[in-house]
């Protein structure tokens, strides 16, 4: 997750990481890792969130970026729910992979390269 | 390939949706899906979010999702029929006028080992039977076998999108310097390599830029071990 302050709003925090910021910490599947330090609304330090979560914090000084990495110290997956996500096609037009539940789909991940 | 297995698929209530990791976007992977003009969903992913959010670190790799959304199947090498390549190089063989470069590439890729019909076999097995076919994994199964994550991956993974995003601004340079890390933190993810490279040289051949090029790194590793065989 790019960032170009050291603090994420959780709301983005959520959308881009299945990771929920609750009063108990932070939140996904069925898994919740305490935020001790944590404000109780607002924006929180990408530290506080970074260490507990076990994600990479990287920080590009000469460009005043940090990028946050997925959580880590397990697998890759922390459940098997499909995370949401939403991609364009190839006209820029939005799908939103959850527009398929409830039929069984196989994705194929390729590449041009 | 795709696009036939799907007509197959369909009537048994199993959707293809294609996803394309290009960092360049509609314009690196719009010409391939316009050519191939498929009925499916065919989406792209310029900022690699899939690598994250499932660990797919190679390329074709797919997973299995069923009615309400849950992975029954992680990310996994993907070939559902045929080899498009491995059947174009048997038909006409080698092209002896090619650069030399390109000679060598494709006398490696040949060697690399790919294993469709079985996987092909596991995918209509389970189009047939749903949840009760035995490709069909618990839920715990599915997260058991997703790819470990080490705190390096996670570092990788941050240098990764550093450098999708800089490039995407117009800073090479920096952009090279996170590939760079991606690639010193995770060795093993072709996706990461493999994207950075083909933005030097479409080839993916050495550059100044990169210790490493598709030709010496799948030769250092082993063809027979790029497509790591699925466990079905």
């Amino acid at each position: 997750m790019i960032l170009t302050a050291p603090e994420i709003d959780p709301g983005a925090f959520a959308e881009h990481t299945g990771w929920e910021i609750k009063p108990e910490g932070a939140c996904k599947a069925d898994r919740c890792v305490p935020l001790p330090g944590a404000p109780e609304e607002g924006p929180v330090p990408a530290a506080l969130l970074a260490e507990p979560l076990g994600m990479a914090l990287v920080h590009d000084a000469p460009r005043a970026l940090w990028a946050l990495g997925p959580e880590s110290g397990g697998r890759a997956l922390l459940s098997a729910q499909m995370p949401e996500l939403e991609l364009p096609d190839r006209h820029g037009r939005p799908f939103s992979l959850g527009s398929l539940r409830g039929t069984r789909v196989v994705m194929v991940a390729w590449a041009s390269w | 390939m795709w696009q036939e297995l799907r007509e197959e698929l369909v009537p048994q209530g199993v959707e293809v949706l294609t996803v394309a990791l290009d960092s360049g976007g509609a314009e690196a992977a719009g010409p391939f899906i316009d050519a191939a003009n498929p009925r499916h969903p065919s989406l792209i992913d310029a900022t690699h979010r899939l690598d994250e959010l499932l660990g797919i670190n190679n390329v074709p790799m797919g997973v299995w999702i069923d009615e309400q959304g849950t992975l029954v199947r992680p990310p996994e090498i993907a070939h559902p029929g045929t080899s498009v390549l491995r059947d174009m190089l048997a038909e006409h063989g080698v092209p002896q006028d090619a650069p030399p470069l390109l000679l060598e590439t494709l006398a490696e890729a040949a060697k690399i080992r790919v294993d469709p019909e079985r996987y092909g076999a596991a995918l209509r097995d389970w189009a047939r039977r749903g949840g009760e076919s035995p490709y069909a994994l618990s839920p715990d199964e599915v997260v058991e076998r997703s790819r470990p994550r080490p705190p390096e991956l996670s570092e990788a993974a941050a240098h990764f999108e550093l450098g999708v995003h800089l490039r995407a601004e117009g800073d090479v340079d920096a952009a090279r310097e996170h590939f760079r890390a991606a690639h010193r933190l995770d060795p093993g993810n072709w996706t990461y390599k493999r994207q950075a490279w083909s933005l030097e040289d479409p080839l993916q051949g050495p550059t100044e830029y990169y210790e490493g090029d598709w030709l010496k790194d799948v030769r250092a590793s082993g063809a027979e071990h790029y497509y790591p065989r699925p466990d079905l």
